[in-house]
């Protein structure tokens, strides 16, 4: 069997695999903030008053679901330049191109998953926060919010880990994130399982690293007194179940 | 579990505070009122011109048949519905809508909050927030519309509770507290905001049968203790005892409307006969 682990301890520790990893995490982080943002505000237009706007809200969701993340991608750093003279600008950049392409992309799964979370929030809790005076922004972020942030944990994780690795995709588009950067030193050396196995190990790292993380804040959305051992084989449950 | 409490002075200056205290009574006629009122869904008109009026310190008890609109009915007087026309009156003052040189228009959803926040709501499924604690209930309205400190919210929200026999299930969320002591918290949360008219949507027919007794006591004592109150509910030994008037609805207007003696002994309209055997 041809495996140098001295080959495969040397690609853990380079420093370039390293600024891989950082662009990898950045990238997902800044994507997913994007997204839940854009996510939450298109959710809440599905549910306007105002059809058109309704519309327009189920319109983006069809989109940027239907069509391929890489077709996306590549759109949005080779379209939007032959589109609009401006962005042939050195200032955009792959990791700019990748945080637009990934964030609308993520939007239009987070956008479902808000909806299923307000959808799953009783009609009364609004109607008694109104009966109290509670101003509509109150309403939101006093009682809506906390319950939508529970409901919404477990899938948007699933979400989180899903962005993780398909921010691989940007290697197409010469972003030097984990996968570009894996690609560059195999291409040199021809390790294939070293360098490959390496990668593979970062990914598992940071994914376990979020998946304790994760725990962590759900434990905080258990509303008992006493949170029983139940609570937490759920939890744990949720999480293999985030895994697949 | 026994916390059967000692109810008692529910609605003391010394628990509401200043505000209490500033509320002085107006001079109208009625607190509440409801004058011509018609609101419609689509097109099933729920309410077909509904007027009446509470007296302070007075308890109208509402019966009807289901699907009648009293819950609608309700929802219009605390204004979380708008009505497509008529009145409703605090204290002799029109709310929910704003006259701008000599047109009316509906208020926006933040002005209408403000008067709310003067009208309490008890809800058939107690609808407490499942993310706080039986104080924390008590205390979201005094910090987040009455603007109080989070200390001295909790020190009235504490009070409140005692005196519904909740002092011990402060710390409770929700999942963890029965349906009599949800419908006690959710009623204590209402109380805190010191509000003029108390509307209660059938606070009892959620629960089991044995939990029944626990709320309507504390409504009693409230009663006793003069808040004005407007209660749908289908316990006709509870309005028998308490109520000033009985209020009949039917397919969304009041077909009867009088002293409880009269309305269970001797009924003007057919219909509430046969309601009233029906229930019985
Ligand atoms: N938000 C709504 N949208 C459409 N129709 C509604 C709405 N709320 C109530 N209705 C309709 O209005 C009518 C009266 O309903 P309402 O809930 O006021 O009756 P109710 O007297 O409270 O009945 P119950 O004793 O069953 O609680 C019903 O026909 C109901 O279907
Ligand atoms: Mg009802």
């Amino acid at each position: 069997m041809d495996f140098k682990p001295s080959v495969f301890f040397e690609a853990l520790t380079s420093p370039a695999f390293i600024d891989g990893v950082k662009v990898t995490i950045t990238l997902t982080v800044v994507a997913m903030a994007f997204g839940l943002a854009l996510g939450l505000l298109i959710a809440i237009l599905r549910s306007s008053p105002w059809a058109p706007v309704r519309t327009a809200a189920w319109a983006y969701i069809w989109i940027f679901r239907a069509i391929p993340t890489l077709v996306q991608l590549l759109f949005v750093w080779d379209g939007l330049p032959q589109l609009f003279p401006t962005f042939r600008g050195d200032w955009f950049s792959a990791f700019l191109a990748a945080s637009i392409a990934l964030s609308m992309n993520e939007a239009a799964y987070a956008a479902e998953v808000f909806r299923g979370g307000l959808l799953s929030i009783d009609e009364g809790q609004r109607l008694a926060a109104r009966a109290l005076g509670m101003s509509p922004a109150r309403v939101f972020s006093k009682v809506i919010a906390p319950q939508l942030i529970r409901v919404t944990i477990p899938p948007l994780s699933n979400d989180f880990i899903t962005m993780l690795k398909i921010t691989s995709l940007a290697s197409i588009i010469s972003l030097q994130e984990l996968l570009a950067r894996t690609q560059t030193l195999v291409a040199s050396t021809f390790r294939f399982v070293e360098y490959y196995s390496a990668a593979a190990l970062y990914y598992l790292v940071v994914v376990s690293i979020f998946m304790i993380i994760q725990a962590q804040i759900e434990r905080r959305f258990v509303w008992m007194s006493r949170p029983s051992a139940g609570m937490s084989a759920i939890g744990r449950v949720r999480q293999f179940a985030a895994l697949r | 579990m026994t916390d059967q409490p000692p109810i008692g002075h529910l609605l003391d200056a010394d628990v509401l505070g200043e505000a209490a205290a500033s509320s002085k009574p107006g001079t109208a006629e009625y607190v509440l009122e409801a004058v011509d009122i018609h609101k419609r869904y689509g097109r099933n008109e729920v309410l077909r011109g509904v007027s009446f009026g509470v007296h302070r310190g007075d308890v109208k008890a509402v019966l009807g048949p289901s699907g009648s609109g009293k819950s609608t009915m309700l929802r219009c007087l605390a204004l979380l519905e708008p009505v497509d026309a008529g009145e409703v009156r605090l204290e002799g003052r029109r709310i929910g809508v704003r006259e701008t040189s000599g047109r009316l228009a509906a208020l926006p959803e933040r002005v209408l909050a403000k008067e709310r926040s003067e009208i309490g709501m008890v809800f058939q499924r107690f609808n407490l927030f499942p993310h706080l604690t039986a104080l924390g209930n008590v205390m979201i309205g005094l910090t987040e519309v009455r603007g109080k400190s989070k200390g001295e919210a909790r020190e009235i929200a504490q009070t409140m509770l005692a005196r519904v026999g909740l002092a011990q299930r402060a710390s409770s969320y929700v999942s963890e507290l029965s349906g009599g002591q949800q419908q006690r918290v959710a009623i204590a949360r209402a109380l805190v905001m010191n509000p003029k008219v108390m509307l209660f949507d059938e606070p009892t027919s959620a629960l089991d049968p044995e939990l029944v007794g626990e709320v309507l006591a504390v409504m009693e004592e409230l009663a006793r203790e003069g808040m004005t109150m407007v209660v749908v509910t289908h316990e006709i030994g509870f309005a028998k005892r308490v109520a000033d008037r009985v209020i009949m609805i039917d397919a969304g207007a009041i077909i009867e409307d009088a002293p409880p003696d009269q309305f269970f002994g001797n009924p003007q309209q057919e219909r509430t006969r046969k309601f009233l055997d029906a229930v019985q």
